[in-house]
């Protein structure tokens, strides 16, 4: 009997004991290391916390007036006199291929399909979940849409719209802009933009004088 | 608030009375006959008598982009706008605003310096009629969702603490059972004592493990047994030191992959922007999130209830922690200039001695983030879902081919490889995925 009593009492230790194991392993924090000197970085890491930096946090701000790589001036303000005067004169200095084309397609679709929709009719998922509303078709008559106020809006924002300059170069800004002004002319029933007649060399040369690197924008 | 919009109300039917006295009468009569929407079409009548379905339409389509009911926006809250102005003024600065304030208007040019001079979208499109609709929506009362009653036992907690209490409970419960037994069988003795029984010992018979001791074969075997299954769970338990697998710190924002990437359907690289064209994807900036959170400031009622009872959640606290660190002021819809960093707490992490490359694997290799990162769009919280180990890296180069379609730069190599191993696909390893100093510096 005593025996049996023991054996129980034995159980219940070690129940109880796997239980607060189980527990404990919790997902909140890192696992243990060998040598943990061997896989902690002596240099400051990619979004690391160290006491160094202000706030604490590697990721900061880029420091004032320093300009990206590949950053080209952008003349128009940030006024409703800098969209209009953008959409009236400036244009697109980048060749349609069939490569700029798709290129436009596929980031048209990461970053404008949730709100303007893939056709630009302005039925985006977040438009027919009601999440935001509002957002204008390309095609809407009230907006006058042309190239330069395409690519106005892509670095400024407008309004409710944020700035998309931090996310994409001058390059592929260009690229979406053909890529709309393609959907508003089918919205409209206009010919599309097609690659012109062009020799292969034209447009490399074109694309090689963009600035590939860096974003367009010391704002992030 | 409420009450201000209710007395507005009043004004309005006020006002309209004496004028249309004899149509509202008319109406009176008529809305006991004939249902409200019939009524709404037939007569031209004051503003809460028009479509507000068809207002709240347009108001959608047209207006929410710079206008809430009840906040201001890009454009001021336009609840209860058709009490401000009279109806011509607003048809025409509906109509073409720019137009009017080009003409001195001096209402309008007032709204428009307060502004900041913004201009606001002409509708040369809409009708007075639909007009009508518009400023009758305005006066729609927000709608308020009735939260069903919480069903028993589905507490604001989350899964894992309710399980722990259960858990807890259960190990009491057996905890209190063992001291019984023991009790119980105390007394029992000394009930017997006292009674002068005499409890019946069993005879002294050899017990089992005294057997088992002597039969030395068995000893050997066990011992075997044993030493093989604690060896097999020691290497199972070294082997993962180390490995982060399923590790999901607390972020300082409850930032849910599940509502953006997953039911909004945001494209992994809208916000991990430069996963596309570089060693490491980013953890977005905060101007990101308010190309979106500009418009929104709370949650829908339905995402705030699922959020409070099934993980505990307060998710429009969560938005205004993300409007402190940016310093949106939601008021005055502009920003503070006093920011904060959010410390995210960085999760993937390979030592620093191995090298790994999202934009070789994600543009140059076509691989989907999912591939790698499990399914992200399905996680609340964010957590790591492969092991990141050596042997991880290494087994995928062997199985997985290269995209050899459309990659102009290394045609040539592509095709000195395929003649070297003599077929068409290639896989990472044969390219020289396995080479350590492909991997390591
Ligand atoms: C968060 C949702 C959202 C996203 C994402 C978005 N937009 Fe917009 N966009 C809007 C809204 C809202 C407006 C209406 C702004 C206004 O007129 O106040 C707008 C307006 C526009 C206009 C019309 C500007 C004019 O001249 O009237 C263009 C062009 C445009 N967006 C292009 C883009 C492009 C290109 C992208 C992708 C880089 C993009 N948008 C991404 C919400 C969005
Ligand atoms: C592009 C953004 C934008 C859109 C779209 C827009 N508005 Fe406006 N609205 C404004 C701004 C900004 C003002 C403030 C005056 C100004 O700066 O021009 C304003 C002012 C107003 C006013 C005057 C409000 C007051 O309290 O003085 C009314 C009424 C109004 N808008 C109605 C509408 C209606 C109705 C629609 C939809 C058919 C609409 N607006 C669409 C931006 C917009
Ligand atoms: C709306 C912006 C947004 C979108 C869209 C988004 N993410 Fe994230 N992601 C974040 C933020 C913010 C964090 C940091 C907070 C966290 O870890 O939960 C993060 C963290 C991560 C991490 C962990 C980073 C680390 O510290 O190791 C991974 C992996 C990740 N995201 C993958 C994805 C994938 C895959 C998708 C597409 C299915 C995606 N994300 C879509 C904003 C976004
Ligand atoms: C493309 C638009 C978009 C972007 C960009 C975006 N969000 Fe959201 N966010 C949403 C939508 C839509 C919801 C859900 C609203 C609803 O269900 O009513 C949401 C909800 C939320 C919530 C409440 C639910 C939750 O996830 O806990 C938080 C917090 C949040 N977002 C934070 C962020 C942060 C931080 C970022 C930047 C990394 C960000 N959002 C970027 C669209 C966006
Ligand atoms: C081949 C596997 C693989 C694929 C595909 C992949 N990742 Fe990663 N991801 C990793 C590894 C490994 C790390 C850790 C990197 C490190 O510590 O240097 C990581 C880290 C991250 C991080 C943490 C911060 C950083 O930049 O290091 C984010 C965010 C992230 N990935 C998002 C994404 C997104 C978004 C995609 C899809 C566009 C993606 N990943 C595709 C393997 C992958
Ligand atoms: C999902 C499969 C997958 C995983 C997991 C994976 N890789 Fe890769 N990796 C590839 C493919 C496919 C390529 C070839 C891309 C191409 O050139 O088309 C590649 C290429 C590479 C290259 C360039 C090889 C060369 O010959 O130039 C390096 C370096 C690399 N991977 C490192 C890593 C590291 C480090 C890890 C683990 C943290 C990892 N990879 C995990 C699929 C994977
Ligand atoms: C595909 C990329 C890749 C290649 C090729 C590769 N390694 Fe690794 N190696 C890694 C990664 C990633 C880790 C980090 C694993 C971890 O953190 O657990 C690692 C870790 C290690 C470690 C540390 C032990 C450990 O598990 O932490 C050693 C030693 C090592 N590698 C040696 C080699 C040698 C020798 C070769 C050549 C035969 C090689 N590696 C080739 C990716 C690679």
């Amino acid at each position: 009997m005593i025996t049996n009593m023991k054996s129980l009492i034995n159980i219940a230790v070690v129940l109880v004991a796997t239980v607060a194991l189980v527990s404990c392993s919790e997902q909140g924090k890192p696992n243990f290391q060998y040598m943990p000197n061997m896989y902690e970085p002596v240099g400051y890491e990619t979004y690391g916390e160290y006491e160094v930096f202000a706030g604490q946090m590697e990721a900061m701000l880029p420091a004032e007036g320093t300009i990206p790589r590949g950053w080209m001036p952008y003349d128009y303000e940030d006024t409703t006199e800098g969209l209009n005067l953008a959409k009236a004169e400036l244009t697109n200095p980048l060749e349609v291929s069939l490569e700029s084309l798709a290129e436009g397609k596929a980031l048209y679709d990461i970053y404008c399909a949730v709100c303007h929709g893939t056709k630009g009719d302005g039925q985006g998922i977040l438009m027919q979940r009601e999440k935001i509303l509002g957002i204008p078709s390309y095609a809407d008559p009230g907006r006058n849409i042309t190239e330069g106020g395409v690519y106005h809006v892509q670095m400024y924002g407008l309004n409710s719209m944020g700035s998309y300059a931090s996310q994409t170069n001058e390059l592929e800004r260009w690229q979406i802009t053909q890529h709309v002004m393609n959907l508003k002319a089918a919205l409209k029933g206009e010919p599309l933009i097609a690659p012109k007649v062009a020799t292969e060399e034209t447009t490399e040369q074109e694309l090689e004088s963009m600035p590939e690197e860096g974003h367009g924008s010391t704002e992030h | 608030m409420d009450n201000n919009i209710t007395d507005r109300m009043e004004k309005v039917s006020y006002r309209n009375l004496p004028s249309k006295l004899s149509l509202a009468l008319l109406a009176l009569v008529l809305t006991f006959s004939i249902s409200n929407s019939a009524f709404a079409s037939t007569t031209v009548l004051p503003t809460q008598a028009a479509d507000t379905t068809a207002g709240e339409a347009l108001f959608k389509a047209n207006c929410a982009a710079c206008h809430k009911l009840g906040k201001k926006a890009t454009g001021p809250a336009l609840r209860g706008v058709g009490d401000k102005y009279d109806r011509e003024w607003l048809y025409s600065w509906i109509k073409n605003s720019t137009a009017m304030v080009k003409s001195g208007d001096a209402q309008a040019v007032a709204i428009y310096e307060e502004y900041n001079k913004s201009v606001m979208t002409s509708f040369p499109a809409l009708t007075n009629a639909d007009i009508d609709n518009i400023i009758a929506y305005t006066y729609t009362q927000p709608k308020t969702v009735v939260l069903p009653p919480t069903p028993p036992g589905t507490e604001s907690s989350g899964g894992g603490v309710s399980n722990n209490i259960i858990l807890g409970i259960l190990s009491l419960v057996f905890l209190m059972l063992v001291v019984i037994l023991y009790l119980v069988n105390n007394t029992l003795r000394n009930f017997a004592k006292s009674q002068g029984i005499e409890v019946e010992e069993k005879e002294a018979r050899t017990p089992i493990w005294k057997l088992f001791i002597q039969n030395q074969f068995l000893v050997l075997v066990t011992s075997i047994l044993l030493l093989l299954t604690a060896g097999y769970f020691g290497y199972g338990y070294l082997m993962q030191v180390g490995v982060d697998q399923g590790y999901a710190p607390v972020q300082p924002i409850h930032y849910s992959h599940r509502i953006h990437a997953g039911e909004n359907q945001i494209d992994c690289n809208y916000c991990h922007s430069s996963a596309r064209k570089s060693k490491h994807s980013g953890i977005p900036s905060l101007n990101v999130c308010m190309n979106c959170h500009k418009n929104i400031g709370e949650v829908a009622a339905e995402t705030q209830l699922q959020g409070e009872q099934e993980f505990g959640v307060d998710y429009n606290a969560e938005i205004q922690k993300l409007y402190k660190a940016v310093g949106w002021d939601e008021e005055n819809q502009a920003y503070t200039g006093v920011t904060e960093p959010v410390k995210w707490v960085r999760i993937h992490n390979l030592p620093d001695f191995a090298y790994f490359n999202h934009s070789q694997h994600v543009t140059v290799g076509g691989i989907e983030c999912q591939k790698c990162h499990g399914p992200v769009e399905e996680m609340e919280i964010m957590s790591q879902h492969s092991p990141l180990t050596m042997g991880w890296c290494i087994n995928c180069h062997r199985e997985t081919n290269i995209k050899v379609e459309g990659n102009d730069y290394y045609t040539k190599i592509h095709d000195e490889l395929a003649k070297k191993y003599g077929k068409d696909k290639l896989t990472a390893a044969e390219m020289g995925g396995l080479e350590c100093g492909k991997c390591h510096y």
